[in-house]
């Protein structure tokens, strides 16, 4: 079908194996065209055209065509619509006005088809017909109507589909989570449970800006954190436990008998040899806390850092603990401003049960201290770096440990408070110098 | 008064598009509250669950993939559900998306879940499933012949890239996102369909330093970057912007309050920026519209390799840059696909099992790294950026020739 703009160089990325956005745009762009369900569309049918002709442009000179920023919301929300606008409205008159909804995703992100096609129905009638599942953060997101419907699809959202817009500016961003249950055996907590709980809990804090800046939360069940909450989030909670690793020795001589796949099976195209447990398991041990000795495998708790490698490479054979809570990381960002930074271990170990009290009055005791002390934009990743970490111990009350550091501080500049020295800091210099000519 | 209904036929007609008549919803834009639902949250994930995930709910004892892109889950109770991904491009239509439905329809009694690295996820709860349903998503192919559903992204491979918006719909980025992934993907699709690697690779693409992607901790980022200063919009910018904010937004202390004339003498309040101090972060422009830095020429992509996210063996690592210029070159980007490609190869050839991309390079060096790899190295790959930098340098006499 003759399309309205003439793509040349976007058409070079419709071959290829991958699948391209390309060719999926064309269809939507026929779909609309010829409308076979009589759809009344609420936006126009060119959207997907329009958007492969500016995205063209872009491609022609090396440059984006959309414009920056524009307020535009639904009433009573500070966040979960993104105003867009393209910067060459009378070529692309279709997407002049492009606006993103962001809508929170369930967690852990299962469907029915029955959701996801009333969503879809709203998305073809009412935006542009193009999503993105999902952004990075993890919502769904429409991506594409105008104005005029951005109320009637938070309608619809909240009056049909009962489901709520997600976050966006300096607010709590959209939580999102591992699997963890639901299909995982490495779950230590029930991430979709604190990640609902949660997002409900902190429904005014998501929908309505008082932060300095954005905050994020993830959620992952085990330490190989799939959802990477260690970078992603302001907040990262990652299931952890204390006690022993469950070891099954039989199921363990079947790995070494080559009966069970290592690795779950993980590196099945490539002839590594045989498995070998002392080379692939006890020897890569960050800690070395393991032992075999031909008949039996050892585990020395104490000095195990629960690094997942034994229980990725033996699924069968050893599983994580039940003594299970969360690890929490602090101040994970990108780059802007002052370079990127990952969560710093701030709770080494905490429970994590229903109703999470505890684990609330650290959020809320995190947050009283950055609303109070962070300046316009500053992630508390930052904050924490301005004002040091201690702060965010004292803001949550914990005690130092030695497990909060890599290692001890190599310079002596430490900040003593006056409390800490014997008879404080208010001195007399004539005392003084009774002992100490001048 | 005009009606609501000529109101938005009005705004329609500004922006040139054609629209069915409007339809309400139900909203009453002078009463808003009336009858508002707000705060209700996201749908409970437990209604969207597969029987057989119901059922076996934090009860799973392991897992096998029985090839790329296949997996079997076994429960305590003996259940077992097997689960097919496939690769997506995250940018989707309600077109492709309605297919995933018929798909799931069919084979997965309506069930099916997303990734967090834009996958689709198919479960069925027996085996004899597992081919069927493999067969037909094989089977679809888009117009220009690439699959609409390719099986794969397990284990130690790569799978799919998360990304960022690009020009697709985002105002700050230094290149596409859809295009330099579809281009990625398609050079190191056999990675996707295949389980060859020594460990997982994990490859994310950020349009800027903004990073809505978060792509800091990756095995290989992509990642695009400006490399001229902005221009300043004398004209417009003390209407457009809060001075101030624009100052303030700078790291590097590069701008300044100025007063500028114009061509047609009047003055006007404005800002100067101290070019050599401009480390093209692009936070001015967040702040202040009127500070553009996007250039055909000046823009480009860096690779920045060896971050991990996992705590597996060694902890969670940074990514570094290797590569400090690739060029934009659209649509397919043929630098920065050759470049990945060529990085993946060596490291799949001389790294040890179980090794990440990081891992081997620390073990061998950075220095074997770039020979190995052949890259250039030059001055900018030496960090310059504060306090952090120096302990980057190498305080030792201990290092290898190459």
């Amino acid at each position: 079908m003759e399309l309205k703009h003439k793509t040349p160089m976007l058409d070079q990325l419709e071959t290829g194996p991958w699948p391209s956005f390309v060719s999926d745009l064309k269809r939507e762009a026929e779909s609309r065209k010829t409308n076979p369900n009589g759809i009344d569309f609420q936006c126009p049918a060119e959207m997907p055209e329009d958007l492969l002709g500016v995205v063209e442009l872009s491609y022609e000179h090396g440059r984006t065509h959309w414009k920056h920023g524009g307020i535009v919301g639904v009433f009573g929300y500070g966040g979960g619509v993104i105003g867009r606008y393209c910067d060459q409205p009378e070529m692309f008159p279709a997407v002049a006005h492009f606006h993103t909804l962001r809508i929170n995703q369930p967690s852990s992100k299962f469907y029915t088809t029955e959701y996801l096609e009333q969503l879809m129905d709203l998305c073809e009638r009412r935006g542009s017909g193009i999503t993105n599942m999902h952004g990075s953060t993890g919502d769904i997101v429409f991506l594409g109507s105008h104005t005029p419907q951005l109320e009637e699809i938070f309608w619809e959202l909240t009056h049909n589909i009962n489901q709520d817009l997600g976050g966006s500016g300096g607010n709590l961003r959209t939580p999102s989570c591992c699997l963890s249950g639901a299909r995982c055996e490495f779950a230590c907590i029930d991430t979709q449970h604190i990640c609902h709980t949660f997002t409900n809990e902190y429904q005014d804090e998501l929908h309505r800006p008082a932060f300095p800046y954005k905050f994020k939360f993830k959620f992952d069940g085990c330490p190989n954190c799939c959802v990477a909450s260690l970078a992603r989030s302001d907040l990262a909670f990652i299931g952890t436990w204390r006690d022993d690793i469950r070891i099954d020795q039989e199921a363990v001589k079947a790995y070494v008998g080559g009966e069970l796949k290592p690795n779950a099976g993980a590196h099945k195209d490539r002839d590594w040899g045989a498995f070998d447990i002392q080379k692939e398991v006890i020897d890569l041990c960050p800690t070395e806390c393991m032992g075999w000795d031909g008949s039996k495998l050892s585990i020395d708790t104490k000095n195990c850092t629960r690094c997942m490698h034994c229980i990725n490479t033996m699924p069968r054979a050893l599983r994580v603990g039940q003594d299970t809570g969360v690890s929490l990381l602090c101040g994970a960002k990108a780059p802007i401003l002052d370079g990127a930074q990952m969560g710093s271990l701030l709770v080494p170990f905490i429970k994590c049960e229903d109703p999470y009290d505890e684990l609330k009055e650290i959020i809320e005791g995190l947050w009283d201290w950055w609303m109070e002390e962070g300046k316009n934009r500053e992630r508390i990743g930052e904050l924490m770096k301005r004002q040091g970490f201690q702060r965010a111990l004292e803001a949550i009350g914990l005690k130092a440990v030695p497990q909060h550091v890599k290692e001890p501080r190599s310079n002596p500049y430490v900040f003593w408070k006056e409390e800490e020295v014997p008879g404080g800091w208010k001195r007399d210099i004539n005392e003084f110098r009774k002992y100490h000519q001048r | 008064m005009e009606t609501r209904y000529q109101r938005i036929q009005k705004i329609s007609s500004e922006i040139g598009g054609e629209i069915m008549a409007f339809i309400s919803s139900g909203y009453n834009p002078d009463k808003p509250m009336e009858n508002r639902i707000t705060d209700i949250g996201p749908r409970h994930y437990e209604e969207f669950f597969p029987p057989v995930i119901k059922k076996n709910f934090g009860k799973w004892l392991y897992h096998e993939i029985l090839e790329a892109g296949v997996l079997v889950h076994v429960a305590e109770s003996g259940d077992e559900v097997y689960t097919v991904r496939v690769g997506a491009a995250r940018l989707l239509t309600v077109s492709h998306i309605r297919e995933i439905c018929e798909i799931a329809d069919k084979h997965c009694d309506g069930y099916l879940r997303f990734t967090t690295r834009n996958n689709v996820e198919f479960m069925v709860d027996s085996k004899d499933k597992v081919e069927p349903l493999k067969q037909d998503l094989l089977s679809r192919k888009q117009a220009g012949g690439g699959y609409k559903f390719p099986v794969g992204g397990t284990g130690a491979g790569v799978t799919n890239i998360v990304h960022t918006q690009g020009w697709v719909h985002c105002h700050t980025p230094a290149t596409d996102a859809s295009g330099p992934v579809k281009a990625t993907m398609d050079v190191l699709f056999d990675e996707f369909t295949n389980m060859r690697l020594p460990a997982k690779v994990r490859v994310s693409l950020a349009c800027c330093l903004n990073m809505c992607g978060a792509v800091h901790c990756s095995d290989i980022a992509i990642l695009g970057y400006h490399r001229k200063p902005p221009l300043v919009d004398h004209e417009y910018l003390d209407k457009m912007c809060e001075v101030p904010l624009a100052i303030a937004a700078c790291p590097t202390a590069a701008i300044k309050p100025s007063k500028v004339e114009l061509p047609d003498g009047k003055t006007v309040k404005s800002v100067s920026v101290k070019e050599e101090r401009c480390m093209f972060c692009g936070n001015c422009y967040t702040m202040c519209p009127s500070m553009p830095l996007a250039d055909t020429e000046g823009d480009c992509i860096v690779l920045m390799v060896g971050g991990k996210i996992s705590n597996r063996i060694s902890m969670p690592k940074f990514s570094k840059i290797v590569v400090p210029y690739l060029p934009n070159n659209p649509p397919r980007w043929p630098e920065v696909t050759s470049t990945i490609k060529r990085i993946i190869d060596v490291y799949a050839a001389d790294a040890r099992k179980y090794e990440r991309l990081g891992e081997w390079a620390e073990r061998i060096s950075w220095e074997s790294f770039f020979e190995k790899c052949e890259l250039e190295f030059t001055h900018h790959i030496i960090d310059d950026f504060r306090d952090p930098a120096y302990f980057t340098w190498r305080q030792s006499t201990q290092f290898k020739f190459t």
